[in-house]
């Protein structure tokens, strides 16, 4: 068949694929979730064309049009598509909490760089007030010190801080801890090495701190405040270094994988812990800012820490279980 | 890698296999053009910080955490959320770039974060030394971002013009043709609007021993074979 014959034949079919590629081609949330039916059916045909054009003989600007065609209908085609916020929430009820107990190693990995150095720098600390100076600058100590002393009507905010509103420190703790806890996974990438760094200094201060201000005997401001988000927050952090972890575990030990398939694969199965991460340090922002601040006596909000502890446990052990047959 | 490449030469196009068993061609970005987009993407990018500072802050607090948030989502999701759009950020989409998965499909949610997320490792230890270091040592210009999403930043293509063949009267070739020779004459009469009269002559005129004419004569000749080959002899 000559070339023109060949278009004259095919073109309105081209054409048809064309607009279907068009409409499925406008904003994923405008168009419709459906394909049309005849696409799959219209792109093999528009294959066998373009195989056919370049085996024969026929002109490069055709080929092109039709390699263009082609390139457009495989995107379409083999895209994922639709039902987003459907996949939330089967993200939270079940893809998180499962893909986290998969993980359970490298989990216990980083709670263990977070926590063992957090209680012994802490637990020294507290008896030997000097120490502290070793892991921050006098002027972070004594901001520290000034943040929680028992006369500061607004705990948790430096005098200079004082006067800003709820508001404005929740969008403080959302810029300032969800960045650190992306950074922990990106370090990742870093064989490992910026994650661990990240999570072991973590531990560092915030235990060193701790253990400090409960030295001065600061216990009546600084552990209502930090107890209401400390689960979400210090857990969100150690599942960020979780996720880094396992990215640096494809740089360093790729097993049967090449190594660049190895980064790959861990980076694509750690990506929901980076999010559920992401999800619960927004939560902790919240409730750092409007809770923890807040002027509710300390007894209550002692209860209301252990009871989101408590839960947080109990999702992360029971969440998801038994669905299709994961663990 | 699911990336492969077929020829021996020294080029920047990747092929990319489908289930349909055709070969889709993908051509790469470089270091200096994807350098520039995110030049173009980061002044875009400190003009909305300006810009959010400048609004919010008249609104006290809720103000100064609506811009805290803002800065938060433009230093983390700014990509993301123009890859998820239409495959480029601005200053990508300006320079001619889209971002793909390496088999050819649209970039995915968790690839688009993924290869954003860890911006912050190219970045060390200065304005992208790691990445940029990562893309020279990679066939595919990936940097670790682009290695861990398995994404590549390839040009989009441009919009393509179907020129008509120029009319001449139909002859048959007096030799037999590879169809290589005959997809080659056939490119001749396509690129004939976009050449000079000389430089058609010129080209028609390497011909010679084929076609035994010269001058503008050649060039009918060559037009007149590209006719035939593509519409027949009736």
């Amino acid at each position: 068949m000559k070339q023109e014959q060949f278009e004259a034949r095919y073109q309105p079919l081209w054409q048809r694929l064309d607009e279907q590629l068009k409409q499925q081609e406008s904003f994923r949330l405008r168009r419709s979730a459906e394909l049309p039916a005849d696409l799959p059916q219209l792109y093999r045909q528009l294959c066998n064309h373009y195989a056919l054009s370049r085996s024969r003989r026929y002109s490069p600007q055709l080929v092109e049009y039709l390699h263009r065609l082609v390139l457009r209908g495989h995107q379409q085609l083999y895209t994922r598509r639709g039902a987003w916020l459907w996949r939330l929430l089967t993200f939270l009820g079940r893809d998180f909490p499962v893909s986290l107990r998969m993980n359970r190693g490298y989990f216990a990995v980083a709670l263990a760089l977070f926590l063992l150095p957090g209680l012994l720098v802490g637990g020294y600390c507290m008896h030997d007030d000097s120490f502290i100076y070793s892991l921050m600058s006098d002027a972070e100590v004594s901001n520290m010190e000034e943040m929680y002393r028992p006369d500061n009507s607004r705990p948790g905010r430096t005098i200079e801080r004082s006067a800003d509103s709820d508001f404005a420190m929740f969008g403080f703790y959302i810029y300032n801890n969800i960045g650190i806890g992306f950074r922990t996974f990106a370090m990742g990438i870093l064989a490992g090495v910026g994650t661990v760094f990240t999570l072991f200094y973590n531990g560092l201060v915030i235990g060193g701190v701790a253990g400090y201000l409960t030295g001065l005997g600061y216990t009546e401001t600084f552990w209502p405040f930090v107890s209401g988000h400390s689960s979400l927050e210090l857990t969100a952090i150690v599942i960020s270094g979780t996720a880094g972890l396992m990215v640096g575990r494809g740089v360093i030990c790729p097993g049967q994988y090449s190594r660049l398939d190895a980064i790959k694969r861990q980076a694509g199965s750690a990506i929901p812990l980076v999010m559920g991460a992401g999800l619960m340090l927004l939560a902790a922002a919240f409730i750092e800012a409007f809770w923890s601040a807040s002027n509710m006596p300390n007894a209550i909000k002692y209860i209301a820490a252990a009871v989101l502890w408590i839960s947080m446990i109990l999702y992360f052990v029971y969440a998801g279980r038994g669905t299709s047959g994961t663990r | 890698m699911s990336v492969n490449q077929v020829t021996p030469l020294i080029d920047t196009v990747r092929e990319h296999e489908t289930p349909e068993g055709i070969r889709l061609e993908l051509r790469l970005a470089g270091p200096v053009v994807r350098a520039c987009a995110w030049s173009i993407d980061m002044l875009i990018r400190v003009i909305l910080y300006g810009g959010v500072s400048g609004i919010f802050a008249f609104f006290g607090g809720i103000g100064t955490s609506l811009m805290l948030i803002m800065f938060f989502l433009i230093e983390w999701f700014y990509p993301v959320l123009f890859e998820l759009y239409n495959g480029a950020s601005p200053g990508k989409k300006a320079m001619g770039l889209v971002v793909i998965q390496d088999n050819g499909t649209p970039i995915t949610f968790s690839s688009s974060l993924i290869r954003n997320l860890l911006r912050g490792a190219d970045f060390l230890p200065f304005l992208y030394a790691t990445g940029l270091l990562s893309m020279l040592l990679n066939r595919n210009f990936q940097r670790l971002g682009d290695l861990a999403a398995g994404t590549l930043v390839v040009y989009r293509e441009q919009a393509l013009v179907r020129v008509q063949l120029p009319e001449a009267e139909r002859r048959r070739p007096p030799v037999d043709l590879s169809v290589d020779e005959q997809r080659e004459l056939i490119r001749f009469a396509e690129r004939c609007p976009q050449l000079s009269r000389d430089r058609q002559i010129e080209l028609a005129t390497l011909l010679f021993p084929v076609t035994g004419k010269r001058g503008a004569a050649a060039v009918q000749e060559i037009l007149g074979y590209a006719a035939w080959l593509t519409r027949g002899n009736r």
